[in-house]
């Protein structure tokens, strides 16, 4: 599956260990939360690569806090397009964690969610299909107006108004 | 009414063209059918029996006359001539083809009308009592609330595929005309001992295959933070709102399974977090909102003009005047309802012709304004009395001067197994039935307020559970038969009806329903006690002695 990050196809440097697998010296790994949780400390005390968690959604990302610094990527699964649980994760993690790594979606991503993804906190997409992934630049170009206020920095519509007001009311 | 800017044209205009591109990339086979369902839905659009259903939101129930004009083109250019209002003040097509409803849609869109959100499971359209800033008494005009609402909801980031639908509706009335406590939240508007603006905020309700009505939540939270409070019930419901059981999967149920109290203490918890951050209000925004609706410049008038007095002579004009017209805010003018129950044919469905006749009515007679309730009526919410003869003349001339608003025959009715792929029994027929038994005016008239909801299945579309005879479409061995239940409300005092006995076959109902009318003649008090509070004073044994005594 392709991954977009920065608006473009990229090569995952991380490499998936499952759960019975020794570790590589060297290289980005991503585990499981089931690896993960098994042994944190000395997963995120390695000193050969970055460290990624796949998280799931139904699991609390309270879990995961105590590593965030830590943590070069989480990886937030979408088992099915219509199961949201992890734009809330996504939210919690960027708004109320603080995490600045890589936020990656995964499973069932498509092109119609992006303009979510983004809004909700997700800097990079495993995307499920080839063309979906090079739809990308042009979908998340799909809305330039957002009622709402999230996180991810784009004013809402209600605050959009009052700005113009404000700007109109000092040009007279 | 409020009216869209830049930034609202926009964003309409942007859902269309993307749309649009879904449409084209389902046409040539790029999504499959199940990818493009959950997008058609956010969209309003469902695969129904015959042809693609059309659904669009008329949110708080307020259109314009240009905007009802607009829903008529659509009528007659891209379905069968005819719409038909829901109980959530939204408008269906019913033969829309997939091909030209983006145009359909871009046609909305220049007038200011969308279908975002009006099915899928995500925020459906925010509801309001349809007298919403006409009526007298209310705390303050509860549209402002519902169109920040509104704008919160459409595409939110994080709430759009939530474990099931989510319905929002307030009310600022002491009686609830927007049926509050049968929704996701209900919200009702107050002051606090301080005099501010909040809410009083209901969780919880809902009709289905598992009723409840909403419990209170919290007993006051201030308008400047009722986005951040709706949002953290959300963020609740999102995390942990059951997803491996379609039945089990709306708030209710976990409203339920946890308790009132533990999900509010969760509730709490969320919000502490958020309540200080972006969605808190402020007088600024709010009163932004309030700026952009448009109020009408009343007159000063007379509280009983001639025209009325002499009007009050004519019989007819007198039947259709004290059951369609009530009190407005304002002296000298009043708000109409107009009923679209005509004896013997489908509720809530009116014809492009109907539409746009109503919608010139509006313009010379109502400030252009025309407004949409659950019960699926419309109503001119700012009438100059002395204009209501005229009115009334110009209703009767396109047939919608019908006199039975809140009447028997006033049915509330789901579309069921003539339209619907849900659908187990036909609710269109049974409606009609009934009205035919119940046409002699004077009868209806003594028989007095009384409603009946009819749903085709237990998805209870048609609110069966609160009518107060409510009706219920089964299947039993391939053969139509229908629960009743007596009792049931669905304003303030918001209970479920009471079964009153076996499911009866579809040919029965309409007997039933007779039988259960006459023994409330001969049971009532008084003829001031409304069919509703005899049950409740009775209880449904004497009805049910009734009912079954011959069958």
């Amino acid at each position: 599956m392709p991954l977009v990050k920065g608006g473009h196809i990229i090569t995952d440097e991380f490499v998936r260990i499952t759960d019975d697998a020794d570790l590589p010296a060297q290289g980005a790994i991503l585990v499981s939360e089931t690896r993960f949780l098994a042994g944190p400390d000395a997963l995120v005390s390695r000193t050969g690569g970055k460290l990624g968690v796949i998280w799931p959604n139904n699991r609390d990302v309270d879990d995961l806090v105590p590593y965030l610094d830590r943590l070069a990527l989480i990886a937030l699964v979408f088992p099915s397009f219509r199961d949201g649980r992890a734009y809330t994760q996504a939210r919690l993690l960027r708004e109320r964690y603080g995490f600045r790594g890589e936020l990656r979606a995964t499973g069932q991503v498509l092109r119609d969610q992006f303009v979510f993804m983004l809004r909700a906190g997700f800097d990079a997409f495993d995307v499920k299909k080839q063309a979906d992934a090079e739809a990308f630049s042009e979908t998340v170009k799909r809305y330039s107006v957002f009622y709402q206020p999230a996180g991810d920095g784009r004013i809402s519509a209600l605050h959009q108004r009052l700005q113009l007001r404000h700007s109109e009311s000092a040009g007279l | 009414m409020y009216a869209y800017d830049d930034i609202d044209r926009t964003l309409v205009n942007e859902r269309v063209a993307e749309f649009r591109d879904q449409v084209k990339r389902r046409l040539s086979g790029e999504l499959t059918e199940d990818e493009f369902k959950i997008l058609r839905l956010q969209n309003g659009v469902y695969l129904q029996l015959h042809a693609y259903m059309y659904r669009i939101a008329i949110p708080y129930g307020t259109l314009s006359s240009e905007q009802l004009r607009r829903l008529a083109h659509v009528a007659r250019r891209y379905d069968r001539g005819y719409g038909h209002f829901t109980t959530r003040q939204n408008i269906q097509f019913n033969w829309i083809k997939l091909a030209e409803l983006p145009d359909a849609m871009a046609d909305l869109a220049e007038v200011g009308i969308q279908s975002m959100q009006t099915s899928g499971n995500n925020m459906r359209n925010v509801t309001s009592d349809q007298w919403a800033g006409v009526a007298p008494g209310e705390v303050e005009d509860p549209r402002i609330w519902a169109e920040l609402l509104r704008q919160f909801t459409t595409l939110h980031p994080e709430f759009s595929f939530l474990p099931r639908k989510f319905k929002i509706a307030i009310t600022a009335s002491a009686h609830d005309r927007a049926a509050i406590k049968i929704h996701d939240i209900g919200l009702r508007l107050l002051k606090n001992e301080q005099g501010e603006t909040g809410f009083e905020v209901l969780v919880g309700g809902g009709l289905g295959r598992s009723p409840f009505i909403a419990k209170t939540i919290k007993p006051f939270v201030h308008g400047h933070d009722i986005l951040s409070y709706v949002e953290a019930i959300l963020r609740v419901y999102n995390q942990y709102g059951r997803r491996d059981n379609i039945y089990k999967a709306r708030i209710k149920i976990l409203v339920h399974e946890l308790g009132i109290e533990t999900f509010a203490a969760e509730v709490e918890e969320e919000w502490q977090q958020i309540r200080d951050g972006v969605l808190k209000l402020d007088d600024g925004i709010v009163e932004d909102i309030r700026s952009r609706f448009f109020y009408p410049a009343y007159e000063t008038l007379p509280h009983m003009p001639d025209e009325l007095r002499q009007a009050a002579h004519d019989p007819k004009f007198e039947a259709w005047r004290k059951n369609s017209v009530v009190a407005h805010k304002v002296q000298g003018y009043a708000i109409v309802t107009v009923s679209l129950k005509p004896i013997g044919k489908p509720p809530g469905d009116a014809t492009a012709d109907q539409m746009d006749a109503l919608a010139d009515i509006a313009d010379k007679y109502s400030f252009g304004e025309i407004r949409v309730g659950h019960e699926q009526n419309l109503a001119l919410p700012h009438v100059r009395k002395r204009d209501l003869p005229a009115v009334w003349k110009a209703l009767d001339a396109i047939g919608l001067a019908i006199p039975n608003v809140n009447l028997v025959s006033d049915i509330i009715a789901c579309p069921g197994l003539d339209y619907c792929s849900l659908a187990n029994a036909r609710s269109i027929p049974i409606a009609q039935e009934i009205t035919r038994r119940f046409a002699n005016h004077d009868t209806a008239n003594l028989i007095g307020r009384l409603h009946i909801n009819i749903s085709g299945c237990i998805n209870a579309c048609g609110h069966h559970h609160v009518g107060h005879i409510g009706i219920l479409g089964v299947e039993k061995n391939n053969e139509e038969f229908y629960q009743i239940t007596i009792g049931g409300r669905a304003d303030e005092g918001a209970v479920l009806g009471t079964l009153i006995g076996p499911a009866v076959p579809y040919a029965e109902v309409a007997d039933v329903v007779e039988d259960i009318v006459e023994a409330y003649l001969a049971l009532r008090a008084s003829p001031e006690e409304l069919f509703v509070d005899t049950v409740a004073r009775l209880g449904v044994e004497p009805f049910r002695e009734r009912v079954y005594a011959t069958r």
